[in-house]
């Protein structure tokens, strides 16, 4: 029993480079490996499927709307087509989760939130952006400046497909810079505010302004 | 008392598969819930384990599964254990095994879970990702550990003559 206990002690001095190893010689490993098996071993990487409500909204491209409103001169609704039609954008780009495991590399697309922002003209009062998930409890924000990033999309395309369901499709928000909560998925609805209103997981604890490596006491390499 | 640190046990395992087996999570979803729940469970594991020691039998179980003979570890070794031809005590050496394995599971998962349930930023991410390691293959240990103790419970229920004292001792509703 000491002895588990001894080597469990250990485990967690030396546990992050054992992980890290593991997460490379396993990346391979679970590219080739269509059960799935592989991904359970511990260390092994890799996306993790995270969700805070019961059931994950089931929307298809063809009924899917995004309504971009609150402080605007002109509030609009978003098709799928709506936003396939306007200038799209590319961006590979890490995604960092606050509680440890990163994904290299991901080849995001979609449209610049600032299109969608310069859309709908934000009054003079905007300053801050509010995001709803169509599964009707995840929030998440964002200051005007953070909004306006070339780094922040509204993603449609992962890896070269369409957003799947478990991740947030058909539409996500994607905010490189910052870790996994910011970048929330089955995205419904951006409300344009006068204030910063702290998302769903700010309200448990987790830092609003959650740059990669200089937020929640993390030191990640930034994105 | 068993009852209750069984089901602790339980739940703690059934959580733990809905936090981090994909296809899981995205049946089961609500996260926050679920680690909350998951949280409880282990934070309260140790309390029908501290009840149990005002237990005068428990206490006596204790003393039997930790002690360690050197006819354990010839039963341990040996291909027919079952025949009886080497003596056993209250506890065969695979219990006496499983008991301390198990313990030691649970000490190892509390310290580390108290490390990953601390709030963000309280150690280093190193230390983080190292206790998230090793409570995870601590888990999947602890897992086999009681899957094995379930099943040959089960597959000995018969043998009640063997069965410690305690395991009644601690639940007033049963025969003894």
């Amino acid at each position: 029993m000491l002895g588990l206990v001894g080597l469990g002690a250990v485990g967690v001095a030396v546990g992050a480079p054992l992980s890290r190893g593991a997460d490379r010689a396993l990346s391979s490993v679970r590219g080739a490996d269509p059960t799935g098996i592989s991904d359970l071993i511990p260390g092994a990487g890799g996306w993790r499927y995270y969700s805070v409500t019961s059931q994950q909204p089931d929307v298809s491209a063809a009924d899917y709307q995004l309504s971009v409103e609150g402080l605007v001169a002109t509030p609009q609704t978003f098709s799928y087509a709506d936003l396939a039609a306007l200038p799209q954008t590319g961006l590979t780009r890490d995604f960092q989760c606050v509680t440890g495991w990163r994904v290299d590399e991901v080849p995001w697309s979609g449209v610049h939130l600032r299109d969608l922002l310069d859309a709908v003209t934000p009054t003079g009062a905007a300053a801050a952006v509010t995001f709803t998930s169509l599964d009707g409890a995840y929030t998440e924000s964002l200051t005007m400046d953070q909004a306006l990033s070339d780094e922040v999309l509204v993603a449609t395309h992962m890896y070269g497909q369409p957003v799947t369901r478990n991740h947030g499709g058909p539409v996500r928000l994607y905010v490189a810079a910052m870790y996994g909560y910011k970048s929330l998925k089955w995205l419904g609805g951006i409300t344009i505010v006068d204030t910063v209103q702290p998302g769903y997981w700010e309200r448990r604890g987790y830092d609003i302004d959650a740059y990669v490596g200089a937020s929640n006491g993390r030191s990640d390499e930034p994105i | 008392m068993h009852t209750t640190f069984a089901a602790l046990v339980l739940v703690g395992i059934a959580t733990a598969a809905v936090l981090y087996v994909d296809s899981l999570s995205i049946l089961v979803g609500r996260r926050s819930t679920v680690a909350t729940v998951h949280l409880w469970a282990g934070l309260l594991i140790p309390v029908p384990l501290a009840a149990g020691l005002l237990s005068r039998s428990f206490r006596a179980d204790v003393r039997s599964l930790d002690g360690w003979s050197p006819d354990d570890s010839r039963w341990l070794r040996s291909r027919d254990r079952r025949s009886g031809a080497i003596p056993v005590d209250r506890f065969n050496a695979g219990q006496k095994l499983n008991a301390a394995l198990t313990v030691g599971a649970i000490i190892v998962l509390l310290g580390t879970g108290a490390i990953m349930g601390s709030l963000v930023g309280a150690w280093p991410d190193d230390l983080r990702t190292g206790a998230t390691f090793v409570h995870d293959w601590t888990a999947f240990g602890l897992t086999a550990a009681v899957t094995g103790h379930v099943w040959f419970a089960v597959k000995y229920r018969r043998g009640d003559a063997v069965k410690p004292a305690s395991v009644h001792a601690l639940d007033p509703g049963r025969p003894r």
